[in-house]
């Protein structure tokens, strides 16, 4: 039993509160109050995934011990997978927080933001280390109450309007989950995930949960925005003030949608084909048409966004991949080799993606502007966010030595082997107009001086909003150490083995 | 079964109302209506006919319970359905304020 499992939950939630009191009588502890949280998050979060390996820890919430092998309590668990996703959220929190002390100035109360921020890394931080389905729900909401308030912190027309696209269908989504869940425990009568997985391989009555993995799927899949499920994104992650649609679009999407659908269609359901060719058929659609709606857009934050749903297709498709691999019988290499792909890319895309939402709230700190047709020639006055956002605009489409091309990579070779050849040419394709559509963004927003309409003196931006740039930059050169072997069986091998081995996850919880 | 089904068509009368209706605050209420009847059915999983509380008395032994964790499970999902709601009110009033309607059609500064 760690001991470190339910400080991720108890560090970020006593914050909220602790910024609200003391925020208020001292101005200006908030911020650095919420940076110390969410770097003390980030060292324990590193910590575990150094400690954690291939050995899960389980935390039974208020000591219940199973009776008669039967869990009776909430289960935490700490696993491969979960820290994988922990280090996300936490490490890019604590670099969109740090960026905040400059950023968010120009806003009123600050003290709510730094509390919401907490709030929602708490609940992020929930839905992972959840082994329980309702625990699942009640995290997911705590996160998405205070996305839907962060989405609106600006309280002008865009804000809101978005706010409510989200709250709508965000609301309809966490109804659907909450349906799930309920027909899974009218016919399981447990909500424990590694015992459900218990009760489901005795099972009959294939229909009934071919019907809740739908609501299941239809529910996550609006919180992870793949398409056809996207209609909130775009507005939501373009509205939020910067270092928040760093945190939607890196961190949230992934934490409260992709994690939890592939956790509970490896972990928690058999694996089926017919399942398995929906979800990749779901994630190439995103890939796809995701990129396309991304080429016309002018606006940098709507331009990112859009990019957003075509890379989590990529990850999705990848996962999906592998699960048709294996419910077909093919070798587990290829599956291996596929999942490895989809969660390599899905740590890259946190840091790639939060970057240039960073970049973005950068440039419209300085110019007041989202408008790329409003800039030019940014190169020479920001070069620190100019070169930082090179480094993100190569990575995102794939070009070495940067993270993203080792992930492509390996989703592209994973689709040859598999002998989808189909989505091998498609994820090139999607590859090369991802490039063409950065190309865009850094030649209208750094170069082409001379169509420049900017008459004023422009300043980089102060040192925190660099700061982060910078580490997020670095990080996205150093993830790419991921793809060589040495790193990956350490990093992303357990996750890997956690979800592909049908009975691992199950009997370490249950503990047989 | 005519209750579960009952309860199936209530959450797609909400999401019809969700669909069609064109007022914020008709919106509001039928996500309302989809959010209850999904705590209805999580209620019904949990009833057993004839079943009592459970609460173990030695003294006089009962055979039916009804099943509590789904009881929890409904006053803690009721719980967050009160955060959201109050969410979804708080937004729609300053909506309102900005915009001086309640009319979906007239809120769209965003699209493409």
């Amino acid at each position: 039993m760690s001991p470190l499992i339910p400080l991720f939950i108890v560090i970020p939630l006593a914050g909220a509160f602790l910024t609200m009191i003391l925020g208020r009588l001292l101005p200006n502890l908030n911020k650095y109050l919420a940076s110390l949280i969410l770097l003390t998050l980030a060292v324990l979060s590193v910590y575990a995934l150094a400690t954690t390996g291939e050995n899960p820890s389980v935390y039974k919430v208020g000591g219940w011990e199973p009776v008669n092998r039967v869990p009776i309590g909430i289960y935490m668990v700490m696993d491969g997978f979960t820290v994988l996703v922990l280090c996300i959220i936490n490490i890019v929190g604590f670099l969109s927080v740090f960026y905040s002390i400059s950023y968010i100035r120009r806003y009123t109360s600050e003290n709510f933001f730094y509390a919401l921020f907490c709030l929602m890394v708490a609940g992020m931080n929930g839905v992972v280390l959840s082994g329980d389905l309702f625990n699942i729900f009640v995290f997911l909401e705590i996160s998405v109450i205070s996305a839907y308030a962060l989405v609106a912190f600006g309280v002008e027309k865009n804000e809101l309007e978005a706010s409510f696209k989200y709250q709508v269908l965000g609301s309809m989504a966490s109804f659907f989950i909450l349906l799930g869940i309920g027909l899974i425990y009218w016919k399981t009568k447990t909500l424990n995930i590694a015992d459900i997985r218990e009760v489901l391989k005795a099972g009959s009555d294939r229909p009934f949960y071919i019907f809740v993995q739908l609501i299941l799927l239809s529910g996550f899949g609006l919180k992870a925005a793949v398409i056809p499920f996207h209609a909130w994104l775009p507005d939501a992650h373009s509205s939020a003030p910067s270092p928040i649609s760093a945190m939607l679009s890196g961190v949230l999407i992934k934490a409260v949608g992709i994690y939890v659908i592939i956790r509970l269609f490896f972990n928690m359901f058999e694996l089926t084909e017919n399942m398995s060719v929906l979800i990749t058929t779901l994630g190439t659609l995103s890939m796809v048409i995701g990129v396309f709606l991304a080429i016309g857009q002018w606006d940098i934050k709507r331009l990112l966004a859009y990019h957003s749903i075509s890379q989590m297709g990529y990850v999705v498709l990848s996962v999906g991949m592998g699960m048709i691999v294996i419910t077909r019988g093919g070798a587990p290499e290829i599956a291996i080799l596929a999942i490895a792909g989809g969660l390599f890319h899905l740590v890259n895309h946190a840091a790639f993606k939060g970057l240039l939402f960073l970049n973005a709230g950068a440039i419209e700190y300085t110019l007041g502007t989202r408008d790329l047709k409003e800039m030019g020639g940014l190169s020479r006055s920001m070069p620190a966010t100019s070169a930082t956002s090179f480094i993100a605009s190569l990575s995102i489409s794939g070009i070495p030595p940067f993270n993203g091309f080792f992930s492509k990579l390996i989703i592209i070779i994973a689709a040859i082997m598999a002998k989808f050849y189909l989505l091998a040419v498609l994820a090139v394709i999607v590859s090369i107009i991802t490039l063409a559509s950065f190309l865009k963004f850094q030649r209208y927003a750094f170069y082409n001086r001379e169509e420049s309409k900017i008459d004023r003196k422009i300043r980089e931006v102060p040192f925190p909003m660099i700061f982060s740039m910078v580490i997020m930059s670095l990080l996205c050169i150093i993830l790419s150490l991921l793809a060589f072997p040495g790193v990956r069986d350490a990093v992303l091998t357990p996750a890997i083995n956690i979800l592909t081995d049908p009975l691992k996850y199950s009997s370490i919880i249950l503990g047989n | 079964m005519i209750v579960y089904l009952l309860c199936f068509l209530l959450f797609l009368v909400g999401l019809y109302g969700v669909i069609t209706r064109r007022n914020l605050i008709k919106i509001a209420i039928s996500l309302s209506i989809m959010e209850f009847s999904t705590f209805l059915l999580l209620a019904l999983v949990g009833y057993t006919d004839g079943g009592v509380a459970p609460i173990v008395d030695p003294a006089s032994p009962v055979q039916k319970y009804v099943d509590p964790l789904p009881q929890a499970m409904v006053l803690t999902a009721i719980v967050i359905g009160l955060a959201t709601t109050a969410m979804l009110m708080a937004i729609i009033i300053r909506l309102y304020r900005k915009y001086g309607t309640f009319d979906i059609r007239e809120i769209k500064t965003l699209k493409g």
